[in-house]
């Protein structure tokens, strides 16, 4: 028996001063890679040669004054920029090692694996039921014992199932923000994407919603890889594990969580978070 | 590293939360030296006003150090600092507390001074330490230094000190238990000297953990319970 195993009084000594960080790294997979990334709206640059991978199954915030473009490459990972006249993109993103940017790719089938949440809530104006069940009915799904299994799944796991269950019928729009910020990620969910973009979901939540929030990236993030915008620092280094730092453009640094926000490598990354001159 | 760091906030107030306790660090820090020093040469000079003071002076030393634990906790919960202010914060509140213990040691010796008061054996002073406490204050001194300027460079020189403190009491020791086989009669005198000298080596093991806090908020590593070479290239690292 080694010392690291030896057991005193019963508790297991190595257990206390393992090292998850260590375990969690050797398991680490990308999801996401982000290669030599720019991005123009008209003349102006908006993304300077982004490289990042973001790992599956981890949440990744992006942080960053306003205008540094966090929302932007966010919003590259499911193409939604695509909508935005006049913006050229070059280099690459691989979404499980293919471009996503490929002249092969269906758009609306790239968008269902990789779903997106929004600052304000846009539930539709229908029934909680039939906001969940959207997703499955554009793709001619109309089955009501699947249909039921899946809005409850979906209404489970984004925590509002025991909220909402004696009242699917009502309107959606009834309900609070923060319940529609879940409704709408129940929606997202319903048509098991692989990745879940969340841009600022909290910002215009109560804290007590903000709080249920992160507590649902939380429990996401055993099936989704989540990739998160925020302005709120602290709901960054709450929720997730990696952090980006975003700055006029350009990725500043990429890294762990704990260890960015004790212990930045970068000037800027330090004068930032602890609210400084930059 | 410039010092100037905790000034650079977008909030004022939060610069003057951050200097302000920086402040009573320092103070605290000098009150504390002096009374090192002071309780020392109390028991070297059998000055018994001086130990009296050292006594009394105890109090102040543990009021500042609740009083900056408070501002500390105040800042972190209103603030949520990150980086270098939660380092300097967290770093804080563990100096003052070595700072609080060294305040204790001092007050150990002025009481041990008392207590000499109309002891017979009390003919020839004891000057014995006088080495040992010029070191002592010296690495205290340093460790304070650093933590105003944030700057580790000088930590190294500091903590090789400690082995010099180590090696002084020891000497003091191996003399003293000559003097006591020499004639049982110098045996009370050569304890309360072996306690003074005792409390003056963990006054320098405590202006050690200091420097290992300091290293901690100007360079981000944890540095306690590692080699002399670790610690030595730590300093020495960028960032």
């Amino acid at each position: 028996m080694t010392t690291a195993q030896k057991r005193t009084h019963g508790i297991d000594i190595s257990a206390l001063n393992r090292d998850d960080k260590s375990q969690q790294a050797g398991s680490l997979e990308t999801c996401i890679k982000v290669e030599n990334l720019d991005l123009f709206y008209g003349d102006k640059q908006a993304l300077h040669g982004v490289n990042m991978e973001m790992p599956r199954k981890k949440v990744t915030a992006y942080i960053g004054p306003s205008g540094c473009g966090k929302s932007t490459l966010l919003r590259c990972i499911n193409r939604m920029n695509d909508l935005v006249d006049g913006v050229t993109i070059k280099g690459k993103i691989l979404l499980d090692n293919e471009d996503i940017y490929d002249k092969s790719v269906n758009v609306a089938a790239l968008r269902r694996r990789v779903g997106m949440v929004f600052q304000k809530p846009n539930p539709f104006p229908k029934t909680i039921y039939e906001n969940v069940a959207y997703g499955l009915r554009i793709q001619g799904i109309n089955d009501r014992r699947i249909l039921d299994e899946v809005v409850e799944k979906s209404l489970r796991g984004a925590a509002l199932w025991d909220e909402v269950k004696n009242r699917l019928n009502d309107n959606a729009l009834g309900m609070s923000g923060g319940q529609q910020q879940r409704l709408v990620i129940a929606r997202a969910i319903a048509i098991e994407p692989e990745v879940i973009l969340l841009d600022e979901p909290a910002s215009a939540l109560d804290p007590i919603s903000t709080l249920k929030i992160e507590e649902l990236i939380n429990e996401l993030k055993d099936k989704y890889t989540i990739v998160i915008v925020t302005h709120n620092m602290q709901q960054a280094a709450r929720v997730s594990d990696f952090t980006a730092f975003m700055y006029m453009g350009e990725l500043i640094e990429f890294g762990e969580t704990s260890e960015l926000f004790t212990n930045p490598a970068k000037k800027q990354t330090e004068d930032y978070i602890t609210g400084r001159y930059g | 590293m410039d010092s100037n760091k905790i000034k650079q906030h977008i909030s004022r107030q939060f610069n003057d939360e951050m200097e302000d306790i920086r402040n009573k660090v320092l103070a605290m820090g000098g009150l504390v030296e002096q009374q090192v020093d002071l309780a020392t040469k109390a028991f070297m000079g059998y000055d018994m006003e001086s130990a009296e003071t050292v006594v009394q002076q105890d109090q102040l030393v543990n009021e500042l150090e609740k009083n900056i634990d408070h501002e500390c906790t105040e800042i972190m919960a209103k603030r949520q600092p990150t980086a270098f202010d939660l380092r300097m914060l967290i770093a804080t509140i563990k100096i003052i507390t070595d700072l609080e213990r060294i305040g204790d040691e001092a007050a150990r010796i002025a009481k041990m001074t008392m207590r000499l008061e109309g002891a017979d054996y009390y003919q020839d002073k004891y000057y014995e330490i006088e080495h040992l406490l010029e070191l002592v204050k010296d690495m205290l001194n340093g460790a304070l230094d650093a933590y105003a300027r944030t700057d580790v460079e000088d930590i190294v020189a500091i903590t090789a000190q400690d082995a010099k403190v180590d090696r002084e009491y020891t000497s003091i020791t191996r003399q003293l238990i000559t003097q006591m086989m020499e004639n049982p009669r110098n045996i009370t005198r050569a304890l309360d000297m072996l306690w003074t000298a005792r409390a003056l080596e963990r006054i320098g093991d405590h202006s050690c953990n200091v420097c290992e806090q300091v290293i901690y908020m100007v360079k981000g590593k944890d540095v306690r319970h590692v080699s002399r070479e670790e610690l030595e290239k730590t300093v020495n690292t960028e960032r």
